[in-house]
């Protein structure tokens, strides 16, 4: 039984003809294992070059050559095994998975069926500041990618590259335990920031590192598990949701017309928005397993998991909840700066710059906000922007001690990304003649000047006192945005007696 | 244990091997004998005796993580069948 199992919520059902209906999702994520060398052999892991150059003989399946395990792939999985809290299992065992494919020399995958290196474990997914769900981890296991077939250069011929072929994978399987596609994304991208902090896949999904296989049933509530089918191979977080919602629709219309569901592969179509049979591969699914008698059982001495788990880096849920401890940040607003390493360092960066301690949440603000929107539209990530988490830093004292005003901030951001300076702000403001101007005395005689000006809304004002707003606007428009806004506030108030 | 004419049949199309209707029982017959000759240890109790992979007492060894091989398609393709630019081409197969 599920340690996970949770009752179904009303919230995540799927409305049909017949009632409401649950969508029960696990996964199996293909991860790429960051490693120099393949699983096997000694040829290149890098991605393209020319094709069936980064192939070995062992790779290509030469007759006599033999398979010789890459130490660190094996640390590779051990890592991710303790980064997601997982039994690491001593003795494991390589299996010949059998199939025929023209992208499989071997004639089988070396995979591990009933002795994996990994086995029970967990995922913490935060779903919103107050819904989190924990997902269970079946097993992981090692095995060899296979090559790449090329079904577009020839009207009659497929063209197959092995390069891909033996590249070690790591296989990570979940329990049923996700409900929605919103849940099935956010568990993917949970695996993957924390495949990323480990360093023992890139996730790099564009480039096939990360991909998916999703296992989707529906059932009404509170009854028995339905008959899932598979979903092969998808490779964005956004078509996981979407291949998600289209096959529970797809079953449930199914199973509401009075059919049944067949047990079979599909593949997910995106730009057709919906999921076909994969029929080929359904008799295929008798891979006769075996133990693989060119590869003895891969022994672990307990020391080099102790080493291995001493070497961890902080991960995502605990970096997260020494932000909210150490920062006051909230969870939200954590959970979003631990996503990506890089992100989370330029905001610890920010606030401890130049050894001063400034306000953690202010410079949350600045980071996720204005900082987090330029990377966005400029598809880069925020520690490659041109402003540096120390000019973040400086830029949150410039506030905080009055220099600059919140908006003044903004404009001021604004020119160190354009012009990508790199330089002291405090300099840039006196340069630029950006500070904010807080002698009274001049704001005084603005605020006179405009009252002089406009007998008529004054008479308004002193009828509607939210009319005080437009002569706020007025004086910040004639002092060029640099008056203090609280300081023309006061002395407004006190000028026109509201 | 013994198998009938249709696990023949299938076990052979999962090997790839074209065998005809007439091959078929005649292979039963050689399986079912195989079976039978391999039968006879289940006679001995091994349920304290751990399933044994390799009759050599090694671990796995383990190799660095660096690239020492590979850079040489034209090894690679040199027995392929057919091949056009750096590619092995096989008779068009597409799901």
């Amino acid at each position: 039984m599920n340690a996970h199992a949770r009752p179904a919520d009303p919230r995540k059902l799927i409305k049909g003809a017949t009632g409401d209906w649950e969508v029960v999702i696990g996964m199996e994520i293909h991860a790429q294992v960051s490693s120099n060398a393949k699983l096997f052999s000694g040829a290149s892991t890098a991605f393209g070059g020319p094709p069936n150059d980064h192939v070995s003989l062992v790779d290509a399946a030469m007759p006599g050559m033999l398979p010789v395990i890459n130490k660190e792939c094996v640390a590779q999985a051990v890592r991710t095994g303790l980064g997601l809290k997982a039994q690491i299992n001593l003795r494991s065992v390589f299996d010949r998975k059998n199939y025929f494919y023209p992208d499989l020399p071997q004639g089988y995958q070396i995979s591990q069926y009933k002795s994996p290196i990994v086995g029970e474990g967990e995922v913490i997914v935060d779903l919103s500041d107050s819904e989190t769900i924990t997902v269970g981890i079946e097993r992981l296991h090692l095995e060899q990618d296979a090559g790449k077939s090329i079904h577009d250069l020839s009207p009659s011929l497929s063209f197959v590259d092995l390069n891909r072929s033996g590249v070690a994978l790591m296989e990570i399987v979940s329990r049923p335990d996700l409900r929605s596609a919103d849940e099935a994304r956010a568990y993917v991208t949970k695996l993957r920031s924390i495949l990323r902090y480990l360093g023992t896949c890139d996730g790099d999904m564009e480039k096939g590192n990360l991909r998916a296989d999703v296992n989707v049933s529906v059932r009404k509530p509170g009854e028995p598990l339905g008959t899932r089918c598979e979903i092969k191979n998808v490779n964005s977080i956004r078509f996981i949701g979407q291949a998600v919602e289209v096959e529970a629709r797809r079953q449930i219309e199914i199973l509401e017309d009075g059919g049944s569901i067949d047990q079979e592969t599909r593949l997910f179509d995106p730009n057709k928005g919906e999921t076909r049979s994969m029929r080929s591969k359904e008799e295929a699914h008798d891979y006769r397993y075996f133990p693989d008698p060119d590869l003895l059982p891969l022994v672990l001495e307990p020391g080099f998991v102790t080493e291995l788990e001493g070497e961890l880096p902080e991960l995502p849920d605990a970096k997260k909840a020494r932000f909210i401890a150490d920062y006051g940040l909230t969870p939200y607003d954590a959970s979003i700066l631990v996503a990506e390493k890089e992100t989370a360092d330029y905001f610890e960066e920010a606030v401890k710059a130049g050894g001063v301690s400034r306000n953690a949440k202010l410079v949350a603000n600045w980071v996720m906000g204005d900082v987090a929107a330029y990377a966005n539209t400029a598809g880069v990530s925020i520690s490659r922007t041109p402003v540096s988490a120390a000019q973040v830093g400086a830029l949150v004292d410039l506030i905080s001690d009055g220099t600059i005003s919140g908006k003044i901030a903004k404009d001021l951001l604004v020119i160190v990304l354009a012009e990508s300076y790199a330089g002291d702000l405090r300099a840039l403001v006196e340069e630029r003649g950006l500070k904010q101007v807080t002698d009274t005395g001049a704001i005084e005689k603005v605020v006179d000047e405009i009252i002089a000006a406009n007998p008529d809304k004054v008479a308004q004002v002193l009828a509607k006192p939210t009319m005080l707003g437009w002569f706020v606007g007025q004086v910040m428009k004639a002092s060029g945005g640099k008056a203090n806004p609280q300081a023309v506030n006061d002395i407004l108030k006190q000028k026109l007696g509201v | 244990m013994s198998v009938d004419l249709g696990t023949v049949r299938r076990v052979a199309h999962l090997a790839r091997l074209a065998v005809s209707e007439e091959e078929l029982p005649a292979l039963q017959g050689e399986l079912n004998a195989i079976l039978a000759f391999v039968e006879q240890l289940s006679a001995i109790d091994v349920s304290s005796i751990e399933p044994m992979t390799s009759v050599v007492p090694l671990t796995l060894p383990l190799r660095e993580d660096e690239v020492t091989d590979g850079h040489y398609p034209d090894k690679v393709l040199a027995n392929a069948p057919e091949a056009e630019s750096g590619f092995f081409t096989v008779p068009k197969v597409v799901e």
